[in-house]
């Protein structure tokens, strides 16, 4: 591991805490704590904590803020309140993914939160696009910090901490508690397909809040644990969300990695015309959820076979803890994509049954 | 970190452990731990005829799926059935209950080859 490597305002507590650190997108992060599939299943029963305080989290502000947003955005943030988020993709002029990002409205400025990967990226494609306009972009990644609360008692939990009654809080909306000049905000969504609480507060609070979470080394918190990037994937598949550098790059576009819903293509953005185009000609290729058989796991860039013919190649692949199944999801091509279709995944050597099945894998029950 | 001093060690975390003519082996508790959860062990059929060097199995997890390798050769006269529905023994006890196959080892010279306990622990913590 070198030392040009950044740390989180939690990484000291990772390693007090036993955390194995591992190098992600320039970052030291705790890839697990007490083990991937123990973290993963006390996600999905309680309440684990994720460090996220990589990711990019950008300030935007100016009068030209909001037509630009939403040119640069693939979703309509057009009227949108203060006090909403929205997923969406920024996109080359081509098509082709740059990153998926969260947008938030709030009163004195626009949010952009960015996968750590590509945050150097965005910031530049930010920048370029501003030009001429009244805008400005603030870096805030480096000042604050982030942290997911996920799991079916984050909600009861951060009553009992706080005081404050959040189920009112609609998913995708958050609350802002200000500091003086700082705030802690409070979004109702995660990356887990759980119910939970994400928040973006100053770095400097780390010591004074994390143990409120956490309880101390002698009296931990009864509910509470930390979960590290390891379970975070294992959860985000189950829940079929998609991971940049996996369903989503440069070299795919909105539509075909299957997150339309996040995309209107009744707007003017980068990248809209070849999508437009795409959606009328029909989409060659889809994004498919796959079912193994046997407990073998499909990584990435697997091949899939269909009929004995290659037919396209696995994104992402876990052996769910949740569902106990081998599950996968690929691009295939558009005549290998319907439900029940029967396909082979090609692990270790040997091509493994396989069928296409509706995605998410798992839904939390409601 | 629990290094048994009683076998033999392959830089790629096999341990073999000899006793008169059969070599059992398996992959270290450093080994299981990097990989975590382990998910499926594949192993060779009995009777499968093995020389130094082969690959003679995998590991799978959550995170990675690893090659083994036989760093003996002979034929292998038995495996570990039980991983089959508990991988996780291998996380839980990776020189015991966690070991893969055994092999009739045709002789135990390339054994020497191989590295102590203490070597490989010290291996390890410079791998680390």
């Amino acid at each position: 591991m070198t030392s040009t490597l950044m740390k989180t305002p939690l990484h000291d507590i990772h390693v007090a805490m036993g955390a194995r650190m591992v190098e992600f997108a320039g970052w030291e992060m705790p890839v697990q704590f007490a083990g991937i599939v123990e973290e993963h299943n006390h996600t999905r029963n309680a309440c684990s904590v994720f460090d996220v305080s990589h990711m990019g989290r950008l300030r935007i502000t100016g009068a030209d803020a909001e037509t630009y947003l939403n040119r640069i955005c693939t979703r309509n943030l057009a009227g949108a309140e203060v006090g909403r988020s929205f997923y969406s993709h920024i996109c080359r002029h081509d098509g082709g993914i740059l990153d998926d990002v969260i947008v938030s409205r709030l009163t004195t400025h626009w949010g952009i939160i960015c996968n750590a990967s590509n945050r150097d990226k965005i910031v530049a494609w930010l920048h370029k696009h501003a030009q001429g306009r009244d805008l400005q972009i603030v870096d805030e990644t480096t000042a604050t910090a982030m942290v997911a609360c996920q799991g079916p008692k984050t909600l009861d939990i951060a009553k009992e901490l706080t005081g404050t009654d959040l189920t009112t809080l609609k998913r995708y909306h958050f609350t802002v508690r200000d500091l003086g000049p700082l705030q802690i905000v409070t979004y109702r969504s995660g990356y887990t397909g759980e119910d939970g609480l994400e928040v973006v507060f100053p770095g400097p609070l780390v010591p004074f809040l994390m143990p409120k979470l956490f309880g101390t080394k002698e009296q931990p918190h009864p509910v509470v644990k930390p979960a590290g990037l390891g379970a975070r994937d294992t959860l985000r598949i189950e829940a079929s969300m998609p991971l940049y550098g996996h369903e989503l790059s440069e070299e795919v576009d909105s539509l075909t990695a299957g997150q339309a819903w996040c995309v209107d293509l009744n707007k003017d953005f980068i990248g809209v015309e070849p999508m437009r185009r795409l959606k009328e000609g029909g989409l060659p290729r889809k994004l498919v959820g796959l079912e193994l058989g046997g407990r073998r796991i499909a990584r990435q860039h697997s091949a899939v076979y269909g009929g004995g013919s290659a037919v396209g190649e696995v994104t992402s692949g876990t052996l769910s803890p949740t569902l106990g199944k081998s599950i996968a999801m690929a691009f295939v091509s558009a005549d290998s994509a319907s439900d029940g279709t029967a396909l082979e995944v090609e692990v270790s050597g040997k091509r493994i049954p396989a069928k296409v099945v509706r995605m998410p894998f798992y839904k939390r029950p409601r | 970190m629990k290094v048994p001093p009683d076998r033999r060690y392959a830089e790629t975390h096999e341990w073999f452990l000899l006793d008169d003519t059969i070599v059992t082996m398996g992959i270290s508790q450093y080994a299981a731990d990097e990989l975590t959860d382990i998910t499926y062990v594949e192993l060779p059929e009995v009777g499968t005829r093995v020389t130094v060097g082969d690959l003679i199995g995998e590991v799978e997890s959550v995170k990675a799926t690893s090659e083994i390798f036989t760093a003996v050769g002979g034929s292998v006269v038995a495996v570990n059935t039980a991983l089959v529905d508990h991988p996780e023994l291998v996380n839980d006890d990776a020189f015991e209950e966690g070991w893969m196959i055994k092999i009739k080892a045709d002789t135990p010279d390339p054994l020497h080859a191989l590295m102590s306990g203490k070597e490989y622990a010290t291996f390890i913590r410079n791998t680390a």
